[in-house]
């Protein structure tokens, strides 16, 4: 690695440099993956139901089964369709907390503390909204 | 139309918005909502749903390719997403009491400021910039690749950059887009940061303020699987194929069809908004 790499800086073995280039395949890899869920729960949903239909116009929200994390993941493994979708687009929003979580182990490594402390607080944040309470 | 037909022909439409929003390098998710509403007549609350989960598509797909290039500075993408999640989270707050024609007639002027931004190139900041007490404590400043090696800078002005940062989130919550023009300008324009390196990194913020904003909308009941299903997949696939076919395109008269085809949109969701028509 060439003096004055990013990071480089700080001192530590593991440099920003190999940590996002890990970080960038991981998130690849869960985007697709959530692409093919989303696509299989897709195809599985029009089959069932392709001449219902849709209506986008009035806003009624989505029912309580398709809001919360335990309840999405429960529809997916009862395979419904819509819960399958569900549960694929709920992969997509774990990708980036996956990407903030791993800087928090690449903070780890090089002992930064300071952003260690930082990185925790928007990992806090990100976990928060998919927790809270739901407010209409 | 039926849900099969109705599925295709938005597939098609993001497809689009996402290849034209790559190879633009404005994203797709800033002209998802107006098709979303103004084409289709889609709630713009399923919309605005619909568009965050692309955002976050385009930026964790595109992260693997921005990341290679070793540009994003990911001390400044972390400390700034501090301001970005909190704004992230009052903005999707406030989409809830806001009424849906105000949110639309917001939504207009961002997309106008978007499409003139997206006119304007903007500059490296000049060398030589003097060392910032707050960058320095917060160990924000960094180097980047260039043609004759590694080139550091230094971050300037970073309450302001925060506090801009803060804003992109709040439009971000409420509107459904990446606020990618906002987040440049803040690490532009008010702290100084290479031009390469506040893209990348900002390509890295986007998708995390998307997934804060995205968090609550699920938990609302804003989050239609149907209508997002092919909103990701089109989106993503258009964003794939436009990063392919980048090289050999014309990015300068697109950058300029594409800003002239926002700006009408924008003008189109104002009139609608001020008609109360959202």
């Amino acid at each position: 690695m060439a003096n004055g790499e990013p990071g480089a800086a700080v001192g530590g073995k593991v440099d920003d440099k190999s940590v996002e280039i890990f970080l960038g395949k991981l998130l690849r890899w869960g985007v697709l993956l959530a692409a093919l869920v989303v696509f299989v729960g897709g195809v599985w949903f029009l089959m069932e139901s392709h001449d219902v239909a849709q209506n986008y116009k009035t806003f009624r929200g989505e029912p309580a089964e398709l809001r919360s994390v335990p309840e999405i993941v429960r529809q997916a493994i009862e395979l419904r369709p819509l819960g399958v979708i569900q549960f694929g687009l709920l992969l997509l929003i774990a990708t980036p907390l996956a990407r903030v979580l791993f800087s928090v182990l690449g903070f780890g490594l090089e002992r930064d503390w300071m952003y260690v402390v930082i990185t925790l607080l928007v990992l806090a944040l990100l976990v928060y909204t998919l927790a809270s309470s739901s407010t209409t | 139309m039926n849900a099969l037909e109705f599925t295709l022909v938005v597939a098609l439409g993001s497809f689009l918005a996402g290849m034209l929003g790559s190879l633009t390098g404005l994203g797709g998710g800033v002209v998802i909502v107006p098709l979303l509403t103004l084409v289709f007549g889609v709630d713009i609350r399923y919309a605005i749903g619909a568009s965050l989960v692309s955002v976050i598509a385009t930026s964790s797909g595109a992260a693997a390719a921005y990341l290679r290039e070793g540009y994003s500075n990911m001390r400044v993408g972390m400390f700034l997403e501090i301001a970005t999640t909190v704004g992230a989270i009052s903005g999707a707050f406030l989409a809830g009491y806001l009424h849906t024609s105000i949110i639309a007639i917001v939504f207009g002027v961002v997309l106008l400021y978007s499409a003139y931004a997206s006119t304007h190139t903007l500059n490296n900041p000049p060398e030589g910039i003097a060392a910032d007490r707050i960058a320095t404590m917060l160990r924000l400043d960094g180097s980047y690749p260039t043609a004759d090696g590694f080139k550091s800078y230094h971050v300037r002005h970073v309450p302001l950059g925060f506090g801009l940062m803060y804003v992109a989130g709040v439009l971000s919550g409420l509107l459904g887009i990446g606020s990618g023009a906002v987040k440049v300008l803040a690490m532009d324009q008010a702290m100084k940061i290479p031009f390469k390196v506040s893209t990348t990194t900002s390509n890295f913020m986007i998708g995390v303020t998307a997934a804060a904003s995205a968090g609550i909308y699920l938990r609302r009941g804003y989050i239609d699987p149907g209508l997002a299903m092919p909103v990701m997949l089109g989106v993503l696939a258009g964003a794939l194929v436009g990063a392919k076919i980048l090289p050999g395109a014309k990015v300068r008269t697109l950058r300029i069809v594409f800003g002239v085809v926002i700006a009408a949109l924008a003008v189109e969701m104002i009139y609608q908004g001020l008609r109360g028509k959202m």
